[in-house]
């Protein structure tokens, strides 16, 4: 476990710190508890207000990008360049009366908002996400890190459903029931897709995932990229995976019922959905913090982090939706295929890279040499798979008879 | 096997809904995500335009007109006051016939762009494409206004030709609109027609035979979907369409994909067929002069033109006065509804959504 550094906030050295605080006013052992109590609680204040901060600029950010896109505006009132719409919408939201629907199932209406809220923030507690002090600064080091992301990302469905069926509304149980079925169907291709990572990283502590990338593992193994990009996108239903909203369709899904500030907290775990998976695709593909040395860590994070955040809402802006019954077949027909092939092969190289002595130091993971063998072999067999799909496999389903007119009515029509 | 019971759900999609292009009801019975029953439900937005036009002169149906297709008012026009002249047998000079097949074929590229838009945004594309359609639309809105005035509402047409020439600024701008077009095109389609997903979504969906076309009535770019090659403007040519050279493309199966691909294709015919006014048009009167008040000869008459959405056809009995006795519509959007049920039963609720968006509807046209 890489050494906690002593300037930056984390959980341990903030512990440290009340436990201090507490010996000076002169409690005695019996109130450590006190201390580790605050330290956790002053930690949750941090990673709340930040994140919340983060997601409105970051909701002012896809309305300005995505009107550039459709060669729009977007909001330029309130504030410069518009930057105060986030506060104008949540100060609307809050205003507005919060009604629960009479059939409601109100405890757990109430509660879904929180349900999904919750994980979302909960992940960032274990992303390594580097300051101007520290490269690999963290509130906290799960030495079972990614572990933790996988079990807490679960929540998602379960609040959703409950958000769906507490509404008593058919338009959100039905969004609510797709949202159960695909959520739970792509957490399996995503954590293929983190097993990939596992197998070259050696450890399942974020701060060693980063450190064991000499070579970004997005050069090492881009169908594993592929396949936990795809996923996570679903993961958050966010285009072409938006099948729990599908405004066209649903209406608004499985937040149909809801207003006021509990929908202003569903709205800011769904925007806080890409943040968070951009930090996460940062950390476990894109080398975390690590870049050149002549900015901080925290910079290149959030340039990582932005460049993925902009990818996504590339997707958002310009893709159609796909139907339901073809994105459970993505997950389970392409994507798992390609993330077990995926395993399967980094597997394979890796213990052959072992056999002809590629492990660095640590003894965990490869050194950057036979990492830059690995991802060529990688890309060749991608660039390969992708161009078999796109003209074997795809041409064939696509390919149009010509059109003949039909016999039963040539009404008059000359050809000319 | 032991089976859970389940039991179909209905839910009423509309008349409050993102997706059904106005205040359209469908009573949809879903096993799952499977529609197993569909009941469309209209009606909500019924004005009346028949019984209304009883009481109005031939002049001021003009304006009714314009509110019932009102993505398309130049079309609604058009096949009224070509009624109009069939009743009390008005002669139509020819610029003005130039002129209104000129805003005809305009009025049905923008129409088109708005069904194609809309059919996007129903795929679930986030209003891009319907943007980048509606920036296009906007140019021919400009060219109307500069035609009449309005940008929507037109009422450009009157008995005997239009209500006034084109402005001198007009054919620049029509010039540069019809220069533009085709690679705006080109950028739409290779956007759109090659998109895996839409390709994935639309081909094979919403299948519409050709016997079950013909037998329901379906006109339009639906009808030609169908690989039927039937167009009114080849087969009965009303106008100047005759003079005008122009292919009427046709799809190869009928399902939403060749909704799609015939109306883009048709507005390069339309394209071609306003290139081919400007040359051959020539300066002289744009309209026959008629009585403020026409009173056509006791009879009847009926009257349709190709319209965006398929055949529009007005039916008019005159009682030798100043309004006619009966006003009757054929509507398009109305009429190619009748296959709705079989074309959605057995689909999914996405595909639903967009079998019903690639019909293109306008409400103020079904209920009138």
């Amino acid at each position: 476990m890489a050494p906690t550094p002593a300037l930056f906030i984390s959980f341990e050295s903030l512990q440290i710190f009340f436990a201090g605080l507490i010996e000076l006013i002169g409690f005695g052992e019996s109130f450590k508890w006190l201390a580790t109590l605050l330290a956790g609680i002053s930690i949750s204040f941090l990673i709340i207000n930040v994140m919340v901060m983060a997601t409105a600029f970051y909701t002012w950010f896809e309305r300005r990008m995505i009107a550039r896109f459709q060669v729009r505006r977007g909001p330029n009132r309130n504030g410069p360049f518009g930057m105060l719409q986030p506060f104008a919408d949540v100060l609307k939201l809050i205003m507005k009366e919060d009604t629960i629907p009479d059939e409601a199932d109100k405890p757990v209406f109430t509660l879904a908002p929180i349900a999904l809220l919750a994980p979302t923030l909960m992940i960032m507690i274990v992303i390594p996400f580097g300051t101007f002090i520290d490269d690999q600064a963290f509130l906290s080091n799960l030495n079972i890190g990614i572990l933790f992301i996988v079990g807490v990302t679960s929540v998602n469905s379960i609040a959703i459903f409950m958000a769906g069926w507490a509404s008593r509304n058919k338009y959100a149980i039905l969004g609510s029931m797709r949202g159960a079925a695909m959520l739970i169907s792509y957490e399996i291709p995503m954590a293929l897709g983190i097993t990939s990572v596992l197998i070259l990283s050696g450890s399942l502590a974020m701060t060693e995932i980063v450190s064991s990338q000499s070579v970004w593992f997005i050069l090492v193994m881009p169908m594993g990229f592929f396949v936990f990009m795809a996923a996570s996108t679903a993961e958050m239903s966010r285009t072409p995976f938006d099948q729990i909203e599908a405004e066209s369709e649903l209406g608004s899904g499985y937040n149909t019922e809801y207003s006021g500030i509990k929908f202003a907290v569903l709205f800011l775990a769904e925007f806080m959905a890409p943040l968070v998976t951009a930090a996460v695709v940062t950390t476990l593909f894109l080398g975390g913090s690590r870049g050149f040395d002549f900015l901080p860590g925290g910079i290149w994070f959030a340039l990582k982090m932005f460049i993925i955040i902009f990818v996504l809402l590339w997707f958002r802006s310009t893709w159609p939706r796909l139907r339901i019954d073809q994105i459970m077949g993505f997950a389970w027909k392409t994507l798992f295929g390609l993330g077990l092939f995926n395993i399967f092969l980094v597997a394979l190289e890796f213990s052959l890279a072992d056999q002809f002595g590629g492990l660095a130091s640590d003894k965990v993971s490869l050194t950057p040499k036979y990492m830059l063998i690995i991802g060529a072999i990688n890309w060749i067999i991608t660039i390969a798979i992708i161009l078999i799909m796109a003209n074997v496999v795809g041409r064939k389903k696509y390919t149009r008879p010509e059109p003949t007119p039909s016999p039963l009515a040539n009404m008059g029509i000359k050809e000319s | 096997m032991a089976t859970i019971r389940t039991e179909p759900v209905t839910i009423n999609l509309g008349p409050q809904h993102p997706s059904t292009h106005g205040v359209f009801r469908l009573r949809v019975t879903f096993d799952g995500e499977k529609i197993v029953d569909l009941e469309p439900v209209f009606g909500y937005l019924h004005r009346g335009t028949e019984k209304l036009a009883e009481s109005r002169n031939y002049v001021q149906i003009v304006t009714l007109t314009d509110r019932m297709d009102y993505v398309a008012s130049m079309s609604n026009n058009l096949a009224y006051v070509r009624t109009v002249e069939k009743l009390s047998d008005i002669k139509v000079p020819e610029r003005a016939q130039y002129i209104r097949v000129i805003s005809v074929e305009l009025q049905r590229i923008a129409s088109h762009l708005m069904a194609t838009g809309f059919l996007l945004n129903d795929l679930g594309a986030l209003a891009t494409p319907l943007v980048y359609c509606f920036r296009e639309r906007e140019r021919i809105l400009d060219l109307f206004e500069m035609l009449c005035g309005a940008r929507i509402t037109l009422s450009y047409m009157r008995p005997g030709g239009v209500f006034q020439d084109a402005p001198e600024e007009f054919w620049g701008s029509l010039n540069t609109l019809i220069s533009d077009f085709p690679s705006y095109l080109d950028e739409l389609e290779s956007l759109i027609t090659t998109n895996e997903i839409v390709l994935a979504r639309t081909i094979g969906v919403g299948l519409l035979s050709d016997a079950q076309a013909i037998d329901s009535g379906v006109t339009g770019p639906m009808l030609r979907a169908s690989s039927v090659k039937w167009d009114l403007r080849k087969a009965n040519p009303y106008e100047i369409y005759d003079r005008v050279n122009f292919d009427v493309p046709i799809g190869s199966s009928g399902d939403t994909y060749d909704r799609y691909y015939v109306r883009l294709q048709e507005m390069r015919e339309s394209i071609k067929i306003i290139s081919q006014c400007i040359e051959q048009i020539e300066p002289g009167p744009v309209r026959t002069e008629t009585p403020f008040f026409i009173r056509p000869p006791i009879g009847e008459a009926y009257s349709s033109v190709e319209g965006p959405k398929g055949e529009l056809g007005f039916y008019m009995v005159s009682d030798g006065g100043i309004s006619p006795y009966r006003f009757k519509v054929r509507a398009p959007s109305f009429i190619n509804l009748t296959p709705l049920r079989d074309m959605i039963t057995g689909w999914k609720m996405g595909d639903l959504i967009i079998i019903l968006g690639s019909i293109d509807i306008v409400l103020g046209e079904v209920d009138r």
